[in-house]
């Protein structure tokens, strides 16, 4: 027989296989996920679960695709939060630290609990990046929220009301936006194209028959 | 995590010769080697897991078996489940899914003027788009060309794919990093603005893209930010399970599918946009898969249902390393980054057995070879073996930091299972990653079907046979804005007619004329998993 823990999803009790992740668990109990499930690999964010080990004062969180069950764990998943995305024209706003106080001037309200980055389930500094969005540091911010699924657990948490990983997302677009340094050689290739430049090679290579094809493919040169 | 005994013993010798390794320069395969090696080893050569088509569009091709009883399936819904003349949703433009296709497409519709509307099976951003990590390609530097990433990709694809399709990839890369750029896409960049690129499997030249190794996710969730900032109405956990066509013959919307409530609703649309992505999660041959959870290739199944012509079907990608241990990750994506950042694929004996960084089909059909014929590979247990790819080879040739740098994902998915990818080599086994073949399309992006456009994985024609890492990210923001635009230039001119189902009928004429019998129901939606619990067996999801 394989080895088998004791989990309790929403309260009930199932015995599993110890080797399955949580969702892998919720499946083999029986349960047809729809909600709760996405990229299935830790990406997407979509199955921010809570849970507590018995006798076990501290509430853990995690991603339920990303993690192992063990015995007696209690489980309840969180396959929607309600975070707050305000709407912006990306254009029309500029990378100052009045744009957060206009868009989302609760995290001016934070008190410094750091409940957001104990639920991490990414494991990252989220009162930091919030703490860098509220000085305008926005890349320093991008930085350290890049890393963010955005599964909103830190928000469930958080006594102010803020949406951490929005506000993040924020900074993050206005960073690549304006801040990162701009690239000359993608502008000057656009343009290139744009004038036509490589009209004619290309139109050559599509003409060309395909053992002509092979043989250029076979010898090109590689960049070391 | 708890190695087997063999395991690390294994570990051992590939530590002892990692200096040794690291130094060699393996030679690449000539291109017969390449051929013959394919036909011995490559999935897609095993003719016994491949079914010929038997009516519709693309008679007498061979598939995948899955993928043909799919194909061949009854449809979920019947004509008189609905009613056409009122439609729940009336837009200019639908677009089915919501990956990095179908939101490229529905910006720049949006842009257009249009009114659009996305529907989606789980919720917008579930998507392979969200998990790419290694990046996307672009001939951006002075040292490469549109001609040269042409020659890669064609080439690459075994000069299978449509040339037109390949020159307006090359073509509009720059443009659509640009626009990516423009977004507030964070690429890797130096601090003079010159991008970070590296090599993918199969490139001449270093033009891969990255944003660390979450290049998907990058991309996607601001994607999906502009969407919802220009409020375009995203209705999730919604299918198509059938499109609407008029009595012109032309798609004319789709019946939508509540994934919660089975609630059936029409929507009508004078232009639909097919973005539904792969076909990983039916598991061909077997294979574990890395795509999201919603990956059945619905959009084939439905396109092919209306008529439209599919494109190299039996073409699939299997991606060389996918996690083979723990098996808690088994099957889930190592991003080519690793190979691309230095890895080295070596064997139980701790030796290089090949180039790290072939094109994908051919590297994944070497470590194949390596375990199954030459019984090189490490025993992970009864039915999986792997081969290691040496990630502590990166630091030692690049220095201490890379890897939490360049590749945090990836550290952190091994990390979670207690291994450290810095100190530990890890397991990889081919896994079932990406569909080449698909709808066909021509330049605009419209089907072989009147007002059907298809972008993204859905897609056949534009990698013809093998699609290289760093392109598919790539076509999703070339011909997913180009069906956007065009679909919603269309959009203007249509008039749409009566809307009809009769096409279901029809397909069941032609498949009882074809002595075809089917007890299965498609599109698939989702797949079902029970993880061998007994009680559950005959259990069907959807
Ligand atoms: C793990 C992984 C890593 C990758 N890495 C790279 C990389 O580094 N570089 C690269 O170029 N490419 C990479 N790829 C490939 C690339 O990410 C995908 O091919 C591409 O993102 C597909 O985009 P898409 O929009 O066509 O499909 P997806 O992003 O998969 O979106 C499809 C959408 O359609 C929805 N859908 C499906 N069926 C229906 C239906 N019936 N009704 C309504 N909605 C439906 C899905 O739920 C999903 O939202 C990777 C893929 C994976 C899986
Ligand atoms: S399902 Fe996407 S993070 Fe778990």
């Amino acid at each position: 027989m394989e080895n088998m823990v004791n989990i309790y999803l929403y309260g009930k009790q199932y015995s599993v296989p110890a080797n399955l992740t949580i969702m892998g668990a919720m499946e083999y109990a029986g349960y047809t996920l729809v909600r709760g499930c996405g990229c299935r690999n830790g990406f997407c964010g979509a199955c921010a679960t809570i849970y507590r080990i018995k006798g076990d004062r501290e509430l853990k969180v995690c991603l339920a695709c990303q993690t192992k069950v063990e015995n007696d764990m209690y489980i309840a998943t969180l396959p929607f939060f309600p975070l707050v995305k305000q709407v912006y024209d990306l254009n029309k706003i500029k990378p100052t630290e009045a744009v957060m106080m206009q868009l989302y001037p609760e995290i001016y309200a934070c008190i410094g609990c750091n409940s957001c980055t104990k639920a991490c389930t990414q494991g990252l500094n989220v009162m930091q990046y919030i703490a860098y969005a509220q000085r305008g540091e926005f890349e320093k911010c991008a930085e350290e929220s890049f890393d963010c699924v955005m599964c909103g657990v830190c928000s469930s948490r958080c006594p102010a009301g803020i949406s951490h990983p929005q506000v993040a997302l924020l900074a993050r677009r206005l960073n690549g936006k304006y801040l990162a340094p701009e690239c000359g050689h993608l502008e000057d290739r656009v343009k290139e194209i744009k004038d036509g430049t490589f009209d004619e090679l290309l139109e050559s290579l599509m003409q060309k028959p395909i053992s002509e094809m092979k043989e250029l493919y076979n010898n090109r040169e590689f960049e070391k | 995590m708890t190695y087997t005994e063999e395991m690390l013993k294994s570990m051992q010798l590939v530590a002892e010769k990692r200096a040794a390794n690291a130094a060699l320069e393996p030679t690449r395969m000539t291109a017969d080697e390449k051929t013959n090696l394919l036909a011995t080893y490559h999935p897609d050569y095993r003719q016994d897991k491949f079914k010929t088509i038997t009516f519709g569009a693309n008679k007498g091709e061979k598939a995948p078996i899955e993928l043909v009883e799919l194909l061949e399936a009854n449809a979920r819904i019947k004509a008189g489940d609905v009613d056409l003349e009122k439609p729940f949703y009336d837009v200019d433009v639908l677009i089915i899914g919501g990956g990095g296709a179908g939101s490229a497409a529905a910006i720049m519709a949006d842009e257009a003027g249009a009114k659009v509307m996305i529907a989606t099976k789980l919720r917008i951003g579930d998507a392979n788009t969200m998990m790419a990590e290694g990046g996307i390609q672009a001939a951006d530097k002075p040292n490469d060309s549109p001609a040269i990433h042409y020659l890669d990709v064609f080439g690459g694809g075994h000069f299978a794919a449509k040339p037109e399709l390949v020159r307006k990839l090359v073509y509009d890369a720059p443009e659509c990093i640009k626009w990516l750029s423009d977004l507030g896409v964070e690429f890797d960049k130096a601090p003079d603005g010159t991008m970070i690129t590296t090599h993918g499997g199969g490139t001449s030249r270093k033009r891969m893209h990255a944003a660390k190794d979450y290049s998907g996710a990058e991309i996607m969730r601001t994607l999906r930010d502009e969407v919802l900032s220009r409020q375009i109405p995203v209705v999730d956990y919604t299918a198509a399970v059938e499109l609407i066509k008029d009595e012109s013959g032309a798609v004319a919307g789709a019946v939508l599918m509540n994934m919660e409530t089975r609630e059936l609703r029409v929507a009508r649309a004078k232009t639909v946009i097919m973005a539904t992505g792969g076909a990983g999660r039916l598991h061909y041959q077997g294979f574990p898969t890395s795509n999201h959870y919603g990956a059945t290739a619905d959009g084939l199944i439905l396109g092919y249902r209306a008529g439209a012509k599919l494109f190299a079907e039996d073409s699939l990608q299997y991606h060389p390393t996918g996690a083979a241990f723990p098996e808690q990750i088994f099957g889930a994506l190592v991003t080519e980054k690793v190979r691309s950042l230095g890895a080295k694929l070596v064997n139980v004996n701790g030796d290089v057995f090949q180039h790290p960084l072939e094109t994908r089909d051919v590297c994944a059909s070497g470590i194949i070879r390596e375990v199954d014929d030459r019984k090189n590979g490490i025993k992970i247990n009864d039915t999986t073996s792997g081969v290691w790819l040496d990630t502590p080879m990166i630091e030692y040739k690049n220095g201490e930091g890379t890897i939490e740098k360049r590749i945090p994902a990836m550290l952190r998915m091994f990390g979670k299972y207690g291994i450290d990818i810095r100190k530990e080599p890890i397991l990889v086994y081919p896994t079932l990653h990406y569909q080449n073949g698909g709808l066909e399309i021509s330049e605009n992006g419209m089907s072989t079907v009147e007002n059907l456009y298809v972008a993204g994985e859905a897609v056949g024609g534009i990698h013809g046979r093998n699609r290289l890492m760093g392109n598919s990210l790539l076509d999703i923001i070339v011909f997913g804005r180009n069906a956007g635009v065009n679909a919603a230039a269309k959009a203007k001119e249509v008039k749409l007619g009566k809307l009809t189902l009769d096409h279901i009928a029809a397909f069941d004429k032609e498949r009882a004329e074809a002595g075809v019998v089917s007890d299965k129901v498609s599109p698939m939606l989702l797949p079902t998993y029970t993880h061998g619990n007994p009680v559950f067996e005959d259990k069907k999801a959807f």
